[in-house]
C-alpha cells in the first residue's frame, strides 16, 4: 500500500471538516466538523507511525482521541449554556464581543 | 547443497512470498477503496445534510471507516479505542447535545451561514496545496510490509525463541523433530504472535516513555469532566 493513499484520504477529510467549520451555523454541527479534522490528523499519525515502524504514532493518536473526548465534553457544555441564555445555538448570534 | 540449489532455494521462496503478499496487497487496496469512498461520501453528508440527526449518524460511518483504516494500518488497539470512545461515547454526547438544544427533528433550512462560497474556496485551495505537497514529497513511497510473513517465517521463529523461551521449555533442542515442534507451538499461538506486538509496545511505551503525558491527559480529562458539569449544571 502507498503511504500517499492514506495521507490524501486524511487531507480530503480535513478539508471537508474545514468547510464544515466555516459554513455551518449550528454549534453542534461545527463540533462534528472539528471531529472530522481530528480524525484526519489521527490517520496521518498512525500512517507515519506505520511508515517508520514505530509505536509513537499509535500513542499520539490515543492522546489525540482522549483530548477530543475532553473537547467534546466541554464544547457541548458550552453549547448548552449558550442555548440556555440565548434560546438558540446559532453561532452568528453569539456576537457579544463585536464592536 | 549445490550451488544451483543455493541460488534456486531462496529465489523460489521469494517468488512465493511476492505472490502471497501481492494477493494480500490487492485485497487491502480493494478494501481501502471501498472504505475511502464510504468515508468521503459520509463526510460530505455530515457537512451538507439539512438534518442534524442524519449528520450525526453519517459521522458514525466516517468514524467507523477511520477505525477500519487503522486496522489496515495494523493499529488494532487504536481501532478498538476509536470504536469505544468515538462511536460509543462522543457520538452519543453529540446526539444528546442535539436533543438538549434545538430538537428540530427533520429538515432544517437554516443550518448554513452566508459563508458557503468562501468556505468552498478555502477547502478546495487547502486540498490543492496539501495534495501537491504530498505528491511532491512522498510520490509513490510504499508502506513497509508486516514484520513477519507467516507462522513459518524464520524471523518469527527466532523472535519467538528469543522473547518467549518459556514456551519451548519442554522441547529438547537435540531432538530430530525440534524444528517441527517449534513451528507447531507457534502455529497454536498464531493469534498471539500476530497481534501482540503492536498492542504490547503501545502499552509499554504509554506506561514508561510517555507516563508524564499520560498523567497529564488523566488530569485534563478530570478537569474537562468537572468543567463540563459546572458549566451545564442548572443554578
Amino acid at each position: 500500500m502507498l503511504l500517499n493513499q492514506f495521507l490524501l484520504l486524511a487531507a480530503v477529510l480535513f478539508c471537508i471538516g474545514v468547510y464544515g467549520v466555516i459554513a455551518r451555523r449550528n454549534a453542534v454541527m461545527v463540533l462534528m466538523s472539528v471531529e472530522l479534522i481530528l480524525n484526519a490528523v489521527n490517520i496521518n499519525l498512525v500512517a507515519f507511525g506505520r511508515l517508520h515502524d514505530v509505536v509513537f504514532g499509535h500513542v499520539f493518536a490515543l492522546f489525540v482521541i482522549a483530548v477530543a473526548a475532553a473537547e467534546v465534553g466541554v464544547g457541548l457544555a458550552l453549547v448548552i449554556m449558550i442555548y440556555r441564555n440565548k434560546s438558540s445555538v446559532d453561532l452568528d448570534q453569539v456576537d457579544l464581543m463585536r464592536g | 547443497m549445490t550451488a544451483a540449489q543455493t541460488l534456486l532455494g531462496p529465489t523460489a521462496t521469494l517468488a512465493q512470498l511476492t505472490t502471497e503478499t501481492g494477493n494480500t496487497l490487492v485485497a487491502q487496496n480493494i478494501f481501502f477503496a471501498i472504505i475511502a469512498v464510504i468515508m468521503v461520501f459520509s463526510a460530505f453528508r455530515v457537512v451538507t445534510t439539512k438534518n442534524v440527526v442524519h449528520a450525526a449518524l453519517h459521522l458514525v460511518l466516517v468514524l467507523g471507516g477511520v477505525a477500519a483504516i487503522y486496522v489496515l494500518l495494523t493499529a488494532e488497539f487504536v481501532a478498538v479505542v476509536q470504536v469505544l470512545v468515538y462511536i460509543g461515547a462522543i457520538v452519543v454526547l453529540l446526539l444528546f447535545g442535539i436533543m438538549l438544544t434545538e430538537a428540530r427533528l427533520g429538515k432544517d433550512q437554516n443550518l448554513n451561514n452566508d459563508y458557503r462560497v468562501p468556505a468552498v474556496i478555502t477547502a478546495v485551495a487547502l486540498l490543492a496545496v496539501m495534495s501537491y505537497a504530498l505528491w511532491d514529497q512522498f510520490d509513490d513511497q510504499k508502506l513497509p510490509e508486516p514484520r513477519f510473513s507467516g507462522t513459518d517465517d524464520p524471523a518469527l521463529v527466532d523472535f519467538a525463541l528469543d522473547e518467549y523461551p518459556e514456551l519451548f521449555d519442554e522441547l529438547t533442542p537435540s531432538d530430530e523433530s525440534y524444528d517441527a515442534q517449534v513451528t507447531e507451538i507457534i502455529q497454536e499461538r498464531e493469534a498471539f504472535f500476530n497481534g501482540v506486538q503492536d498492542t504490547e509496545e503501545v502499552s509499554d511505551s504509554i506506561f514508561s516513555t510517555y507516563i508524564i503525558p499520560f498523567e497529564a491527559i488523566s488530569v485534563l480529562l478530570l478537569a474537562a469532566l468537572i468543567g463540563a458539569i459546572v458549566l451545564a449544571r442548572k443554578e
